[in-house]
């Protein structure tokens, strides 16, 4: 298949993206670049200088709301691609109306309660949509742990499943970013199989 | 009986476990997870009474911090 017919395909779908970090940031770029058509982005954080070291983001948008800077970055990638924010911390009742309409929905949350959150949420109130879930990429270097499994036709998880981020095994750009455009591929793969 | 968890054949001596056993005998004490038994998902709340039976399929994912 040809990049246009690709990019004409992915263009007629919607993914909703739960949390704008180093998992959000990088793996919405990956589909903007992509041509998915629409993109539904949550976040009630900003831009900190921390984040640089694995976020899409730049030194001058320290202190923008990473929604917003989110939505710059990928108008100056693909113009074309329509980008929703949502300035507010996802919950679950919120998540439901959020997420509507959305073919598939990336967890790319940092904390670990709020994946559960979704993942529950999601699973319970829209059944039909499929969850990528991106679980597990701390540190640096264990490349070959970095893994992909389908769990059902409705959930997906990217990532070691076995490191957890703390003070001394810090997320950093390569694996952060490896799980994220895994997610990414995973959400093309499911939106190039499915019909509109 | 015999069940498959996470694609794996797993064996247990007795007839059927209920979660919160399934979790005990295995020794999975990590807190945060999602279980689903033959596509369902079951909430913490239900760990306690859900019964996992012969030729059920239980996959279970860890949620670790980071993103």
């Amino acid at each position: 298949m040809r990049i246009s017919e690709i990019r004409s395909h992915l263009s007629k779908f919607r993914v909703g993206i739960a949390g704008a970090g180093g998992l959000g940031s990088n793996c919405a770029v990956a589909l903007a670049r992509s041509g998915v058509g629409t993109l539904i982005i949550a976040d009630y954080d900003v831009v900190e200088t921390l984040n640089l070291n694995r976020q899409y983001y730049f030194t001058d948008q320290v202190g923008l709301m990473k929604t917003i800077a989110l939505k710059e970055n990928i108008s100056r990638i693909n113009p074309d691609v329509f980008v929703i924010t949502h300035q507010k911390q996802l919950d679950m009742n919120n998540i439901p109306e959020i997420f509507s309409g959305c073919d598939v929905v990336v967890e790319a949350f940092d904390r670990s309660d709020m994946k559960e959150m979704l993942i529950e949420t999601m699973q319970t109130y829209m059944p039909g949509i499929p969850v990528v879930v991106g679980s597990g990429m701390a540190g640096w270097g264990q490349t070959e742990l970095i893994r992909y499994r389908k769990i059902d036709d409705t959930l997906y998880v990217c990532g070691d499943e076995l490191t957890e981020v703390s003070d001394d095994n810090p997320p950093m750009a390569p694996r952060v970013g490896m799980v994220a455009n895994m997610q990414a591929n995973v959400v093309i793969e499911l939106l190039m199989n499915a019909e509109i | 009986m015999k069940i498959v968890l996470n694609n794996r054949d797993e064996e247990f001596n007795s007839d059927s476990v209920t979660v919160s056993e399934m979790l005990i005998l295995k020794k999975f004490s990590f807190r945060l997870r999602i279980i689903k038994i033959n596509g369902t998902l079951i909430t913490k709340e239900n760990y306690d009474t859900t019964v996992i039976r012969n030729g059920d399929n239980v996959q279970m994912l860890y949620l670790m911090s980071g993103g």
